[in-house]
């Protein structure tokens, strides 16, 4: 029987579930040349703010058991160049869903971008970045306050105009659903969860953080019961389509995610580990789904 | 960039914390020296990257200093063992970039990738003199290996017990007739070359990587042509684009 691994989000249609998540795949241009990019559902491409960003001091990497921390503070080329050279460009090698991550450090420029971004005929869908740990006063503080996070929806929705809006929560909260429920108020159109959870690594021998921004983003394996528990609060408290995200590293761990209540699924540092990973669970998809009984991947979101 | 499956030949200590691992498999990925692969150890999450020290007979070479979990686990690796890989990483040296003689200067186990090099260039009918730095005698490797191919080696140790007493620089300077040089070791080590030698030449930088691939921008530095990662628009950088 032929397995139907297709699914939607808010009325895009992915011809698999599988999407590289934010930062974990730059642009997706680095790797069309050693791999058939039209195997992916989608792209997150790497956050975008209005200038060009070097991002923070290195190290930016750090390691953990079951997981690793980055601080890589959003080095991105500027929303120009990504509208007017990258997108572009990835268009003519890749047809699947294109989602452009939108960051920054005021509404005004959270609006600015996804005006661009709206503008740009390649971006199918806007991922808007209110959860990033790694810069001050941008990022996170927008995500961490119900009141912030409804503002700034609010304003990128405005700026967006047709396209569809995504918001991307930060695990970094008390209560997640306040925040989504907030998000979807203000006419987010899907929620990704989650971003990174916040952590540190100290060298005991030179008495330092590991990390040269003392603090990261801890993603991972390590961080899957996290991130499914948050998808599957959210996705049941809130009517918009959620696209699960955290620690996903295999077909199962995707069928996990989508039984919590993702329509869609990203893959983030396990990019990091194996840069093929992502056609490789699209294909393992179908035997997995063989097994498990599973006719169409559809059915079985949000069932848990 | 190729994903290929190794198998350890030989896994051997060749100086005081410093391993030489031999692994066969395809090595068609590799274009030159200066190029990397990341290696998959089991019980750390992410690959660790190492210079290609030697390609040759599709046997793949690399020194590695066990300096700490992922690199002691690496010291298990046992002949037979299977060793996930992602081969041909970064850009590398340019040994076209010689004109009649090269200067191989190496610091510590940065001297692993001047060995292909120098084979490369020798190959292609240039001269070659080697200028290494270690520590001390017990840390020194790939003398004899540099000496076998017919070249001049200058040594110098920090503590004096091989060699010339001194930093990296006492080594060089006895080195003649040089009209370009390469150089591999800390950043601290290569920033007194780079302020040492008016030559002009190139470096193998290293830094904390997340996926040694180019798509995390972990670790990104700031050059004279903008941010680049070392992973992927390096390892290897042209003196005049190095900002130290």
């Amino acid at each position: 029987m032929v397995r139907d691994i297709s699914t939607s989000v808010c009325g895009i249609k992915f011809r698999n579930p599988i999407i590289p998540a934010s930062g974990t795949f730059g642009f997706g241009l680095e790797m069309a040349d050693s791999m058939d990019l039209n195997l992916l559902g989608g792209i997150s491409l790497k956050g975008t703010t209005a200038e060009p960003r070097y991002g923070n001091p290195t190290p930016r990497i750090a390691e953990c058991e079951g997981g690793m921390l980055n601080s890589v503070g959003l080095q991105n080329p500027g929303i120009d160049r990504l509208t007017g050279e990258i997108v572009p460009s990835l268009r003519k090698v890749y047809g699947g869903v294109v989602i452009a991550n939108i960051s920054g450090f005021s509404e005004q420029e959270y609006a600015l971008c996804c005006e661009k971004a709206a503008a740009c005929e390649g971006i199918d869908m806007i991922e808007l970045n209110i959860s990033c740990p790694n810069v001050h006063g941008g990022g996170l503080a927008f995500g961490t306050d119900p009141r912030c996070a409804a503002r700034v929806t609010a304003a990128a929705r405005k700026a967006a105009g047709h396209k569809k809006l995504c918001v991307k929560l930060s695990p970094n909260v008390t209560d997640i659903v306040e925040i989504a429920r907030a998000c979807e108020a203000e006419g987010a159109d899907a929620l990704t969860l989650i971003n990174t959870l916040l952590g540190m690594r100290i060298n005991i021998a030179t008495r330092k953080p590991v990390l040269a921004n003392t603090t990261g983003g801890f993603s991972g394996r390590a961080i899957f019961p996290v991130a499914l528990r948050m998808v599957w609060q959210v996705a049941h408290a809130c009517s918009v389509p959620v696209i699960g995200c955290g620690g996903v590293g295999t077909a199962e761990d995707v069928i996990e995610m989508m039984m919590a209540g993702a329509s869609a699924v990203q893959v983030g540092s396990e990019n990091l580990r194996d840069p093929f990973c992502c056609p490789r669970i699209a294909a393992e998809l179908p035997a997995v789904m063989e097994r498990l009984g599973i006719e169409k991947l559809t059915e079985i979101i949000g069932t848990v | 960039m190729k994903q290929v499956n190794f198998i350890v030949r030989e896994n051997v200590p060749i100086a005081a914390d410093t391993w030489k691992l031999v692994l066969e498999g395809d090595c068609s990925a590799i274009s030159g020296s200066g190029q990397f692969v990341q290696l998959s150890i089991p019980g750390v999450f992410l690959r660790r990257p190492f210079s290609v020290s030697d390609v040759q007979d599709g046997l793949l070479t690399i020194v590695y200093k066990v300096v700490g979990k992922g690199t002691r686990y690496m010291t298990a690796l046992k002949e037979g063992d299977s060793v996930d890989t992602i081969t041909g990483l970064g850009k590398g040296f340019h040994p076209q970039k010689t004109g009649r003689k090269a200067l191989l200067i190496g610091g510590s186990v940065g001297t692993a990738p001047l060995l292909l090099l120098a084979r490369e260039l020798l190959a292609a009918g240039k001269e070659v003199e080697v200028a290494l730095g270690f520590n001390t005698a017990t840390l020194v490797f790939y003398k004899e290996e540099f000496e076998k191919l017919g070249l001049k080696v200058h040594l110098a140790t920090v503590d004096g017990t091989a060699g010339l007493k001194g930093v990296v620089t006492e080594a060089i300077a006895p080195a003649r007739g040089y009209d370009y040089y390469y150089c591999c070791g800390s950043k601290i080590m290569m920033k007194a070359v780079a302020a040492y030698l008016d030559t002009p030449g190139e470096f193998s930088m290293e830094e904390r990587m997340g996926c040694g691939t180019g798509i995390c921008y972990g670790c990104s530095i700031q050059t004279n042509n903008g941010p680049a990662r070392v992973c992927a628009d390096g390892p290897v950088f042209a003196k005049e684009d190095m900002i130290w």
